[in-house]
């Protein structure tokens, strides 16, 4: 016999009850603290189911709640009855009513024997601790906590400000230097006995009665001046969420324990049959001599951890609404927006879908619908095209379309035509890329063949439009990232900007462009403009276009070599 | 927000619990087993009318999910839905002739019994069509969610409205009583919901789905409201504000993270667009005793007539909580 269990239980005893069991049939002394708050029918219930083991004992009951000394006095009281009763045991195991040993006890025991002096505990300085509750952690030990942190959180939060504002601060008894850790130690006969029949003992007590959470630190800190021999570890997995709450296992987390190779885990949740019935029963192990290993349960709760301070970006849902003040990423990953593009260009969206595994949409925010791409009346995500559905909340279309499509690259043509309500939201997006041709839209109305009085009037409008839309993209909030030319500029070197913006759609390939598509024919162009500048409209948008721009004549018959493979 | 419009949500609160007080004359008791109820016990309370063909699979499927006893309103079942009831040992059954409008909806017959019966206990509050999905629901019973909760001090749960519907046309395949509706109502539309937040009552309003899709394509802002929040652990001075879509005290209505995190959520399969639908809609629209002057019945009549097929080439087959999770529907949060 090498190992007593001390085991202190406050509900779920028909679970206890199993578990002291299990413990007493492999030849380990237990002792059950049981909280005082158990009512007298339902403790004496459990002292009888257990009654039939001779090495099963009670120790005198204290009233426990979390977060103070009773915890310890409870731990003190059951090892105290543990070593004087039984004298064979070389170790002693701290453990709570949800602890489930994950291994066969011979194990355990057989590690342990192999180690007769090395104690459990984890046992960090306070400086090293990220984890603590509520951010105290030199001042667990510095401060008085005279009230209830589960039941008068107001109160404890505004008692240790008045401290802190007084300058207030505990005298450390001498030879203390504070340690915290995990509650569930595994400490030698040698260790405890020492802590316990330590002559300060008295004032150990008095001074650890007053520190928060003295469960988390009075063993860490004793055993250090005690111990011949600590490793700095729990022998009880055992993960907090981050609000210092325990993370619980369920049916579903089996194989995870048993991969994990720990002995112990903490919090089985009560119901949780199956593992109780899987690991209690007598079943060979496979892991006999294995060290703990929680690697994979340590990486799976730290991704729930921060799925629940992070979370997913660009996911808007109804459990994630950030403040459109916090975080400035609205979507979920990159894309392009190009105002003026396709007008300037035959095919231009078929052409630079050919680009790898890039969605170019048409006018997403046209007056009569959204033009995704293929020209489907929904898309990703059952997506409507319908120009009201989208406008009654545009932003939330934007980031639909986006978090729908993630893994592929979207590019969208925008222009000073469409609804402007997103404007600012994309400005505002760190993710979007936008690319401006100012002035393209005059180049529709260059084509169209309506009565020159009414272009007239739509190119005041279109140019107010896009003007509009420059001085936000050109405004200090902007966070895109974004080009803007002039279209006389882009007219004489094509290749330069759309070079760029097929750089970002496919940034891992990164073709070579060497000739831009087929251009619109411009000849004329120039005197078009003119004939709008001498109709009295100040042209400012376009650049300085030359009157007598000739663009060379279309080819008819020209290839498409529109990049060289390597 | 300041110390007046707190004042005023306490007297909206109030009035909503007199009202409950004042209505509990036109409940009367046809079975009322309430006697059974433990005090740990999960409860569900729903409202219906000649759901008959529904209730066996319902029941059986909160019953499997862990819940222990049913408090139901029966509004003027005329098709045996009553006597079916009241033959269940889980459920305490109530009937009323009185009008469902005039009730706020049934919230304040269902505020009513849950003050009285559901304080302490966690109360799921759905329809016969509404079936309840959360994290790990296939592998961990609801004890185990609302255990979770306990631990984690958290009070409320939302869980959104997400409507199902068939391939084909709505009713071309009949439902038999008992079968599970999301066979025939597998489809879904996964990303195409809108948000906003009711500053108020400090709650979400979603809107969204194949209902906006289809029947308000061109009316978006009369879409119905898909934020619920149906699981509480119940006190007895909480109140449903409107259905389980608002509840008071409004620090209920935070079931989201405004700072970036996801908090736990779960959804609501909304079995509507069964072979019964054409029928109860058609019935509603006569009545008129739904939401603003069943408008949303009228939307469906008009569509429903020339082209009842809701499904499209993006819908999203449902397989299981987890792939509304990997879709943003509904998240595990810190729960793992």
């Amino acid at each position: 016999m090498s190992l007593g269990v001390v085991m202190i239980v406050h509900d779920a005893l028909h679970r206890a009850t199993q578990l002291a069991r299990h413990w007493s049939d492999h030849g380990c002394p237990v002792v059950l603290h049981v909280d005082q708050r158990v009512d007298r029918d339902t403790y004496d219930r459990f002292v009888k189911s257990l009654a039939d083991r001779d090495n099963v004992l009670f120790c005198d009951r204290h009233r426990c709640e979390w977060g103070t000394w009773s915890l310890v006095a409870a731990s003190q009281a059951a090892a105290e009855l543990m070593l004087e009763r039984f004298p064979d045991v070389q170790h002693v195991l701290l453990a709570s009513g949800s602890c489930l040993p994950l291994r066969p006890v011979a194990e355990l025991t057989d590690y342990l024997r192999d180690r007769p002096t090395t104690d459990f505990i984890e046992s960090v300085t306070t400086e090293d601790v990220p984890w603590a509750i509520g951010g105290l952690n030199t001042e667990r030990f510095t401060l008085r906590f005279p009230f209830s942190w589960k039941r008068r959180r107001r109160l404890f939060d505004g008692y240790v400000r008045f401290q802190r504002r007084v300058g207030y601060k505990r005298r450390i008894p001498l030879g203390i230097s504070p340690h915290l850790g995990s509650q569930w130690w595994c400490l030698t006969r040698h260790t405890l006995l020492a802590i316990l029949n330590d002559p300060r003992r008295s004032v150990n007590d008095a001074y650890f009665r007053r520190v928060w959470i003295p469960d988390e630190s009075y063993y860490q800190t004793l055993s250090r001046q005690h111990s011949n021999k600590i490793e700095s570890r729990s022998l009880t997995l055992s993960k907090f969420d981050y609000q210092g709450k325990p993370h619980v296992f369920y049916d579903d987390h089996l194989q995870l324990l048993r991969r994990s190779d720990c002995f112990l885990a903490r919090k089985i949740w009560p119901h949780a049959d199956r593992l109780y019935d899987s690991f209690l029963s007598d079943a060979p192990s496979f892991s006999a001599g294995a060290e703990p290993n929680p690697g994979e349960i340590d990486r799976i709760f730290a991704k729930a951890v921060d799925r629940r301070t992070k979370g997913r970006p660009g996911l808007l849902m109804q459990s994630r609404f950030p403040h459109q003040r916090w975080g400035n990423r609205v979507t979920a990953e990159p894309y392009v927006v190009l105002q003026g593009f396709t007008e300037m260009f035959r095919g231009f969206e078929p052409w630079l879908s050919s680009f790898g595994k890039v969605r170019v949409h048409g006018h997403l925010f046209a007056p009569d619908s959204a033009h995704f791409a293929g020209g489907g009346a929904e898309y990703f995500g059952a997506l409507s095209s319908s120009a009201a559905l989208r406008d009654y909340d545009s932003t939330a279309f934007l980031t639909n379309l986006i978090w729908n499509t993630r893994g592929d690259r979207q590019c969208f043509q925008f222009g000073p035509a469409d609804t402007q309500d997103i404007t600012w939201n994309i400005a505002r997006d760190a993710n979007a890329r936008i690319h401006v041709i100012s002035g393209a839209w005059a180049v529709p109305l260059f084509l169209s063949e309506g009565r020159f009085a009414d272009i007239r009037r739509t190119a005041a409008r279109l140019q107010k439009t896009e003007s509009a839309f420059l001085s936000v993209l050109r405004s200090d909030h902007c966070r895109a990232r974004v080009k803007i030319q002039t279209l006389s500029n882009f007219v004489r070197n094509p290749i330069e900007p759309l070079q760029d913006v097929v750089d970002q759609l496919a940034a891992r390939d990164r073709p070579k462009l060497t000739a831009p598509p087929e251009m619109v024919h411009l000849g004329g162009f120039g005197e078009f403009l003119q004939n709008l500048k001498n109709q009295g409209m100040h042209l400012h948008l376009a650049g300085d276009f030359p009157t007598d721009y000739a663009p060379e004549p279309p080819q008819a018959e020209r290839a498409t070599p529109y990049l060289v493979t390597k | 927000m300041g110390a007046l419009t707190s004042y005023r949500l306490r007297l909206k609160r109030k009035r909503h619990l007199i009202r409950g007080f004042r209505k509990r004359h036109e409940l009367s008791a046809v079975k009322n087993r309430t006697a059974q109820i433990a005090p740990a016990d999960i409860l569900v309370f729903t409202t219906l009318r000649n759901e008959l063909v529904r209730l066996p699979y319902f029941l059986k499927y909160y019953r499997d999910l862990g819940v222990n006893h049913f408090l139901i309103v029966d509004n003027g079942s005329d098709d045996g839905s009553r006597e079916y009831l009241a033959q269940q040992d889980d459920v305490s059954l109530w009937t009323t002739q009185a009008s469902y409008k005039r009730a706020k909806f049934g919230v304040d017959w269902l505020n009513w019994l849950q003050r009285k019966y559901g304080h302490d206990h966690w109360c799921l509050t759905v329809d016969t069509d509404e079936f309840f999905v959360y994290p790990f629901c296939d592998t961990r019973p609801l004890r185990a969610l609302t255990d979770w909760l306990d631990a984690s001090e958290i009070r409320s749960f939302g869980a959104m409205l997400m409507d199902m519907y068939p391939e084909g046309p709505i009713g071309a395949e009949p439902y038999q009583a008992g079968q599970n509706p999301l066979e025939i109502t597998r489809w879904f539309d996964s990303g195409n919901y809108t948000i906003r937040k009711n500053s108020q009552f400090r709650n979400l309003w979603i809107q969204g789905g194949v209902r906006a899709r289809v029947f308000f394509d061109d009316n978006p802002e009369r879409a119905p409201a898909l934020n619920k929040i149906p699981l509480v652990k119940w006190r007895r001075s909480y109140a449903y504000v409107s259905s389980t879509h608002t509840l008071l005290p409004r620090g209920l209505n935070l079931v989201y993270d405004a700072s970036g995190g996801e908090k736990a959520s779960g959804c609501l399969l909304h079995a509507k667009f069964l072979d019964t639908f054409e029928a109860k809609s058609k019935e509603e629209l006569q009545r008129r005793q739904h939401y603003a002057n069943s408008h949303e019945y009228r939307a469906y009549n008009t569509r429903m007539a020339d082209d009842p097929v809701l499904w499209c080439e993006w819908s999203e087959e449902y397989i299981n909580w987890r792939q509304l999770e990997v879709l943003g529907l509904m998240s595990k949060g810190n729960w793992a």
